[in-house]
């Protein structure tokens, strides 16, 4: 990957969004599609590490945490898939290529990518966790020999909600990887697992006292994932989980993504298990 | 030993047996072999085997007049298959079909129940062993029945 120096604007203000103009839709599934972006203001670039987030700006609408997606070796283009499930991510949902938008970024604690070099990497996602984790994938195979084996665990809601869906095949078909899916819910057409990503853990190979586990979805998933992880003798400090809260100012400031002592958009959003263990199973944060 | 024997007393779920129990275990083995797409067995027949997958893959399924058959959770190698053959009345609650190629080593239910009665130690190994299967495919089920994947309908920008 090119090091290139933080955007100047940035470094300044992380409050002020930067223009970047929609390049390319594409739609990934019924209520998800990928942004792909570019600056409006000369060859401005902002690298990213795998998990970080940016804060996308509907001008007139809001602004939301999206996480980046795309390959870090590649921070000319970011990439963002995003699912419309609020006021703000369906007017995005709505936006054509060449609409302008304001973003601020990239935030946030990264995936633990070069901590795993010498390791085995079980990624494990759910929905549309997938995403900030299709990042680690790109830098992992970019870089494959540096890694021991590479498992991909995913769970979708259907068949059909399967996300990346073509680069899922992709990997699938790669020797130096090991690639499961299953889902929730099927039809008789559907040949694959059907049953929670948990289940697939006790089948995955790796070796549980060398491995880093980067886990992303839904919190109650990652949570049970994580036991399953330790059921296998993985250690708490080598499971990473990504967290989503209400993020808003993205820099600690707002208090808006407290988490107990931490804030999500500072702190976080990737977390060890050890440090966060306790949080998960409190109702009041 | 034979090689269903060795299968056997390597498989996790066998780990508690004692080794003399083992006399009692080995008459009720054998192989089996399903081609994919062909059923190991039907919703509301008798459960006559208990099932140790080495290879291959199996779905359950229900059958619905308007859904057809609804796949409710696949099977793994490695993983154990039914426990209907352990409580009345005996009949099989889904129907099991081969997704790939399965091997496995069946026991016959009657002889493993035989053997519970003979060598109650072992029984309560099984059985314990039985609800811990059980309690892992009921929370694995728990979280399949919340839906965690669903559009959130409010608390999202």
């Amino acid at each position: 990957m090119t090091m290139t120096s933080i955007a100047p604007e940035l470094a300044q203000d992380p409050m002020l969004p930067r223009r970047y103009r929609i390049q390319r839709v594409q739609r990934e599934i019924s209520d998800t599609f990928t942004w792909i972006l570019q600056p409006v203001e000369g060859n401005t670039v902002s690298p990213f590490a795998c998990g970080q987030f940016n804060m996308l700006y509907v001008f007139g609408v809001g602004e939301i945490p999206i996480s980046l997606s795309g390959d870090p070796g590649k921070p000319e283009l970011l990439v963002h898939t995003i699912r419309a499930a609020g006021a703000v991510s369906r007017a995005m949902q709505t936006l054509k290529a060449g609409t302008v938008i304001g973003v601020r970024g990239p935030f946030g604690v990264p995936w633990p990518v070069e901590a795993a070099q010498g390791k085995d990497v079980v990624i494990v996602a759910g929905g549309i966790g997938l995403a900030p984790l299709r990042s680690v994938m790109y830098t992992l195979l970019a870089q494959r020999a540096r890694y021991g084996r590479v498992v991909l665990l995913y769970g979708a809601r259907t068949p059909q909600d399967i996300l990346y869906h073509k680069e899922l095949e992709r990997w699938r078909a790669r020797f130096d990887l090991d690639v499961a899916i299953t889902v929730d819910r099927a039809s008789g057409a559907w040949f694959g697992n059907v049953g929670v990503v948990t289940r697939l853990i006790p089948h995955a190979s790796f070796d549980p006292s060398n491995a880093i586990a980067m886990l992303c979805g839904p919190e109650i998933m990652m949570r049970f994932t994580a036991i399953e992880l330790e059921k296998r003798g993985m250690a708490a400090e080598h499971i990473f989980l990504s967290m989503e809260r209400n993020m808003h100012c993205a820099i600690g400031f707002c208090g808006h993504c407290q988490y107990s002592p931490y804030f999500v958009c500072r702190d976080g959003p990737v977390f060890s298990y050890d440090r966060i263990r306790a949080l998960l199973v409190k109702r009041e944060i | 030993m034979q090689a269903h024997d060795i299968i056997l007393a390597q498989h996790p779920f066998f780990a508690g047996v004692k080794p003399q129990t083992w006399s009692l275990i080995t008459p009720c083995a054998s192989f089996l072999h399903v081609d994919a797409g062909k059923y190991l067995f039907h919703e509301g027949e008798e459960a006559l085997y208990f099932y140790i997958l080495s290879e291959g893959k199996v779905l359950l399924e229900a059958f619905d007049a308007q859904l057809g058959a609804v796949p409710i959770e696949t099977i793994a190698a490695g993983d154990v298959l039914g426990w209907s053959w352990l409580f009345p009345p005996y009949r099989w609650h889904f129907s099991a079909k081969a997704l790939a190629p399965v091997q496995a080593v069946t026991l016959d239910a009657s002889c493993l129940r035989e053997a519970c009665e003979r060598d109650h130690d072992f029984g309560y190994v099984l059985v314990r062993q039985v609800a811990q299967v059980l309690m892992q495919r009921l929370q694995a089920t728990r979280l399949q029945l919340l839906d965690i994947y669903r559009t959130p309908e409010r608390g999202k920008r």
